[in-house]
């Protein structure tokens, strides 16, 4: 008999599509309530550390360079107090096959697929991530299918995702392109019942363990360099994956004093399922649209539940704008002679504001750099945004308004440090944490959950819990 | 004669859901226009464009919709126009750097 291909019946077998897409049942780990086990879901997918990286060396992913930034940081002496300055050092992630710290992310969920007999993934990504999985399935002879949200109702395309789909194409996958919205997951289950294929999520526990041991390098290669554990690693921060991933890797290596903090292009304005706002936006990933909603409400990605749980180890999120993060790409280039992609310079970006905070022997590490090329570059990238409609220009980024103008610095002093308001997420993440639920009082454990959660403790808890009437 | 022959790479097009059958928490700009996908492959049998047809994609899949571009290319690139602001910035750095005062 013919399934029914409707979208209403299709989205009805989700759970035992996705099932049979990822290899394991979510359901043991769920309470009941509000908690789930968390950890022993990451420890249940049978790999420690040691095993994630003897993975990854098979297909040449991790083991980048750690650089000192030297000429960034003595610009930002140049503007700061007697004193301040703190050392920026960054992860060059470039150096990955597919260039970007993706590969970390897809080379365990593809070595799964591949273990368990899957003939191909399937991934749902516009950026890099298409790219790495693309790039390890190429690796282990397996078949990939990557679909993205690409255009606007003209058929115009992002350049950046443009490149990604020469990029996966290049590299043998299948590039199945939607116009904007949510309504991809509705092909996306498609494919993956089609096919059969292994669904290579960004939230699953292996994306995740992936990740762990970018966190590792960074405190190993801290110590052989400077004697010492970096006192902030800056993350960009948009599904939440790269955070947590870095966090617990670093708590692996024992860097439990290091503060690990979140970074995102502030487009606060712009909403991300719109046609019209779709091409008039810069940044396809790395920004508040994704940062926000993925921090306060996890568990809306396309596995039951995500791995990837950003609130539990971010210690501060910074805020910068579209300009800032081209200026400083311009600054990487022309000053230290790496060109590199301006998604992946979010998190420089907070660290420039950073450091002229921090006294000069701080120091700072910057988890990730991306490639750069056709379609991702800041002159592919301006260029574009100007034939949209976006003005750009000199001046302060503070009066930069998404989706109207890219505002350059005038002047880098000019890059300040923007704080999110962390409580306000942690309450709306609680809030968001309940709605799923569907309960109306919580237990013990819920309490305790809700802590870890939001990196808080039971008091703030019991307190956000007061505020929306729920009962103990 | 056929714009496209049997076994040529192509690029299809396909209206996954109309505006009407649309869901979810969309903004009303995207309620208006339908859900489209695009997707390549090998065309199964000759065709002219728009016509209608089915092809085989790099992983085997069958897929049918309407034919619009045939040897489909990359068009992107450093943009269409130059962008003349971004040359500003490393001279300014470099000038900070070299002892200039620019704070």
């Amino acid at each position: 008999m013919m399934k029914d291909l409707s979208f209403n019946a299709v989205m009805n077998r989700k759970n035992e599509i996705m099932k049979k897409a990822l290899g394991m049942d979510y359901s043991i780990y769920e309470s009941g309530g509000i908690a789930f086990d968390y950890e022993k879901m990451m420890r249940d997918t049978g790999f420690g550390l040691s095993d994630v990286m003897k993975i990854q060396r098979e297909t040449g992913v991790g083991n980048t360079p750690l650089l000192e930034l030297k000429n960034l940081t003595e610009l930002v002496r140049r503007i700061s107090p007697k004193g301040k300055g703190a050392r920026i050092f960054v992860k060059d992630e470039a150096c990955n096959p597919s260039g970007s710290f993706k590969d970390r992310r897809a080379s365990v969920s593809v070595y799964m697929a591949k273990k368990l007999g899957y003939k191909g993934v399937v991934a749902a990504t516009s950026g890099n991530y298409g790219a790495a999985v693309a790039s390890q399935a190429a690796m282990r002879n397996l078949d990939c299918i990557i679909v993205q949200e690409c255009y606007d109702s003209r058929k115009v395309g992002q350049p950046e995702i443009l490149e990604k789909q020469r990029k996966c194409e290049c590299l043998g996958a299948e590039v199945v392109q939607l116009t904007v919205g949510p309504e991809l997951f509705y092909t996306f289950l498609r494919i993956l019942e089609e096919t059969g294929y292994f669904n290579a999520s960004l939230y699953s526990t292996f994306g995740i363990a992936g990740v762990e041991t970018l966190g590792y390098e960074i405190a190993i290669q801290c110590r052989e360099m400077i004697g010492r554990d970096p006192d902030v690693v800056v993350a960009t921060h948009a599904g939440g994956g790269n955070l947590t991933g870095t966090a617990r890797g670093l708590i692996k290596a024992g860097a439990v004093n290091t503060k690990v903090i979140g970074a995102s292009v502030d487009l606060t304005g712009l909403h991300m399922a719109s046609d019209r706002a779709f091409n008039r936006k810069s940044f396809t990933t790395g920004h508040t649209g994704f940062g926000v909603p993925y921090a306060t409400d996890p568990d809306h990605s396309d596995v039951p539940r995500s791995a990837a749980r950003a609130l539990r180890y971010m210690e501060d999120y910074l805020l910068v704008k579209q300009g800032e993060v081209f200026y400083i790409t311009e600054a990487l280039s022309q000053l230290e002679g790496m060109e590199r992609g301006p998604a992946g310079n979010t998190s420089l970006t907070a660290a420039f504001a950073l450091a002229q905070q921090m006294d000069e022997d701080k120091i700072i590490v910057v988890q990730e750099t991306e490639y750069t090329g056709a379609g991702k570059h800041p002159l592919a990238q301006l260029s574009f945004a100007k034939k949209n409609g976006v003005e750009v220009k000199f001046g302060n980024p503070d009066e930069e308004i998404p989706g109207t103008n890219i505002i350059l610095p005038e002047n880098p002093t000019l890059i300040k440090v923007r704080h999110a308001d962390m409580d306000k997420m942690r309450k709306s993440y609680i809030k968001n944490t309940l709605n799923r639920a569907k309960v109306d009082y919580v237990d013990d454990k819920d309490i305790e959950f809700l802590a870890i959660e939001t990196k808080t403790n039971r008091k703030f808890v019991e307190s956000v819990l007061e505020e929306f009437g729920i009962k103990k | 004669m056929s714009n496209a022959k049997k076994g040529d790479w192509v690029q299809i097009h396909q209206i996954v859901l109309k505006p009407e059958e649309r869901t979810g928490k969309l903004p009303e700009d995207t309620k208006k226009v339908p859900l489209e996908l695009w997707v390549k492959g090998f065309l199964n049998h000759d065709a002219n464009l728009y016509d209608e047809v089915e092809i085989t994609t790099l992983t085997g899949r069958k897929v049918k919709g309407e034919l619009v571009l045939i040897n489909p290319r990359y068009e992107y690139g450093f943009g269409e126009e130059y962008v003349p602001e971004l040359l500003n910035i490393g001279i300014q750095l470099r000038g900070i750097l070299k002892g200039g005062d620019n704070k």
